[in-house]
């Protein structure tokens, strides 16, 4: 152990991940039982999801598919044959007491997928990605898990489409992986494969050890035979790319300290515990040699290499974000926040094709995602109001209302209370005067301010803005101010 | 294969593969079933014998369309389940 003697600032975090992520899918990946959520138990059952003696499963192209487009996103070789195992384990979420899974001949290998963090642009490399069925859902009745006085078990999400994307030991930190788990989900998304708002649809195996920083190479690699040295524990459980953040973060400073201390780090399996905000060690599982992987027979192999070519996949994010600087002429900064998800980045090119880029740019980028971001909300939250959060920008471009109540006082309102904008224009009073009434107020301000008028003749600069202050307060604050000292000018000159 | 002297599934063997499919097994039932392991496993070897034939061309790409099918209803799903509660199969403990 050559961790064990150095330093701890001497040391360098390896980190690598096994990620399992959901499949948008409409029906389960070896049957046609539906895999939308369900408000009863075992209410999307059939003999194949239920394991019953003599089913036989039937692979879905829809999985297949989305797979060979997450393969093409992340620059991976999909072989020329692909097959599926079974995994052996006894566990009730498991009816067949085996698991549909690939082991040998993965749909995707070699792939990579870049991101940045902390402004800096990171490359990791993914070993393998391949398909998979989820297991059921169980209940521990009556305790925790060690204390249950029984086991409820629901089938629904039995045989629902995962995808296992297996990472190269390329992280250095805890921050290296929310970047990168998040970089993904968005690629994910943009590719209409993955909805990070289902219940369960991201979750994450971590492989961490602490390696003697001189052995990490130049380029940022470790060298396999130091990582087989390294004991390493792997943290199941994590189910967020803020909770792998804290979870590794943890896990990092845990066995920094046991080094300190002089004691060994186990290689052993720990469950991260969200609400505790701790590592947990697990009684120790299965060697993969007692998983008897085996061909699953009744799955003829998959030959869909050329499938790579057929399928096209949309623009991804790192391509969008260039496009949007250069078409829209965008800082970087704004043309990411834009492509962060695609349903901004859509709504965005929707609003900018409307009006104007650059106040689509403002009003989405800004506006939007500010006040969303200080309220703790997504934009998932309103993907249904685009339609009113489009109004109002037209209500700005239009020269209805100004931008500052736009800003200040209906979107806010918008996103407090739910209602539409041009409700809280009409109800606030915020609609710009019209002409008439400016050209009103314009006339009767001359004809009360003698005064104020006679300064202006003699030259002197204040009065305009003591007349335009008069219109203002005669129009409550709703007349545009230029537009105001413009006709205040010529009715004065003419 | 079938060497009296070292069987091909010695009784540690039977007690590991029970332990992962959660069977409990005691000892003479250990022995024994490592000598029904051996009498199997000398009742297989007579493929050997079998003549080698040509393959069957493999099937490949068996998939179907993603569209929902009926499955179960949820009574149906559970018929055969020895307890349910709330429509859930109901077990013992597991950890």
């Amino acid at each position: 152990m050559t961790a064990q003697a150095a330093e701890t600032e001497d040391l360098a975090t390896v980190i690598g991940l096994e990620v399992h992520v959901q499949l948008e899918t409409d029906t389960k990946i070896f049957c046609g039982c539906s895999t939308e959520p369900a408000e009863e138990p075992n209410a999307n059952t059939c003999p194949v999801c239920l394991g019953l003696p003599g089913a036989l499963p039937v692979v879905n192209e829809g999985a297949v598919e989305a797979a060979v487009r997450v393969g093409k996103a992340i620059d991976a070789d999909i072989p020329e044959e692909t097959t599926f195992h079974r995994k052996n384990y006894y566990y009730p979420d498991l009816p067949k007491n085996f698991q549909i899974t690939q082991y040998d001949a993965p749909i995707c290998a070699d792939g990579e997928l870049e991101f940045s963090v902390g402004g800096e642009r990171r490359t990791v490399g993914i070993r393998r990605a391949h398909l998979e069925e989820d297991p059921g859902s169980l209940q521990h009745k009556g305790g925790s898990i060690d204390t249950a006085d029984y086991t409820l078990v629901d089938y629904n999400r039995a045989g629902t489409p995962l995808m296992e994307i297996v990472t190269r030991p390329d992280f250095r930190s805890a921050d290296e992986v929310r970047a990168f788990l998040a970089k993904l989900e968005e690629v994910l998304e943009y590719l209409g494969v993955f909805d990070s708002s289902r219940d369960g649809s991201l979750r994450v195996d971590a492989n961490l050890s602490l390696v003697d920083a001189d052995d990490v190479a130049a380029d940022g690699t470790v060298d396999e035979a130091v990582l087989e040295a390294a004991n390493r524990t792997e943290v199941k459980n994590i189910s967020s790319h803020r909770g792998a953040e804290k979870a590794l973060a943890y896990e990092e400073t845990r066995q920094k300290n046991a080094i300190e201390r002089g004691r060994a780090v186990e290689q052993e399996t720990r469950h991260w515990d969200e609400s505790k905000g701790v590592t947990l060690s697990m009684r120790s599982k299965e060697e993969e040699k007692d998983y008897r992987y085996f061909r699953e027979a009744d799955l003829p192999p998959l030959r869909v290499a050329d499938w790579r070519e057929r399928l096209a996949i949309p623009e991804l994010p790192d391509a969008r974000r260039e496009r949007f600087q250069a078409e829209y002429g965008l800082s970087e900064e704004a043309a990411s926040k834009l492509t962060s998800t695609k349903q901004v980045a859509d709504f965005f090119e929707d609003v900018a094709e409307a009006f104007d880029p650059d106040l689509a740019a403002t009003w989405v980028a800004d506006e939007l995602l500010g006040e969303l971001n200080y309220r703790d909300m997504a934009v998932t939250d309103v993907a249904d109001r685009f339609d009113e959060i489009e109004r109002l920008v037209e209500l700005v471009a239009t020269d209805e209302i100004t931008a500052k109540n736009a800003r200040e006082t209906v979107l806010r309102s918008m996103l407090d209370d739910g209602e539409g904008p041009d409700e809280i224009v009409e109800e606030a009073g915020l609609g710009k005067t019209s002409g008439d009434e400016v050209q009103q107020a314009v006339e009767a301000a001359i004809e009360e301010n003698p005064d104020a008028v006679a300064d202006y003749h003699d030259g002197e600069d204040g009065a305009i803005n003591f007349l335009v202050g008069q219109v203002m307060g005669k129009t409550g604050g709703s007349a545009d101010p230029g537009d105001v000292n413009q006709l205040l000018r010529e009715e004065l000159e003419g | 294969m079938s060497d009296d002297s070292e069987p091909a599934v010695d009784p540690e063997a039977v007690s590991h593969v029970a332990g992962l499919a959660r069977v409990d097994l005691d000892g003479d039932e250990r022995e024994r079933f490592a000598e029904q392991f051996a009498d199997i496993l000398a009742a297989f070897e007579a493929l050997d014998e079998v003549p080698e034939t040509d393959q069957e061309a493999q099937l490949a790409n068996v998939m179907r369309p993603d569209e929902v099918r009926e499955g179960l209803s949820q009574a149906a799903a559970l018929r055969n389940a020895p307890e349910t509660e709330d429509g859930f199969f109901k077990g013992p403990p597991v950890s």
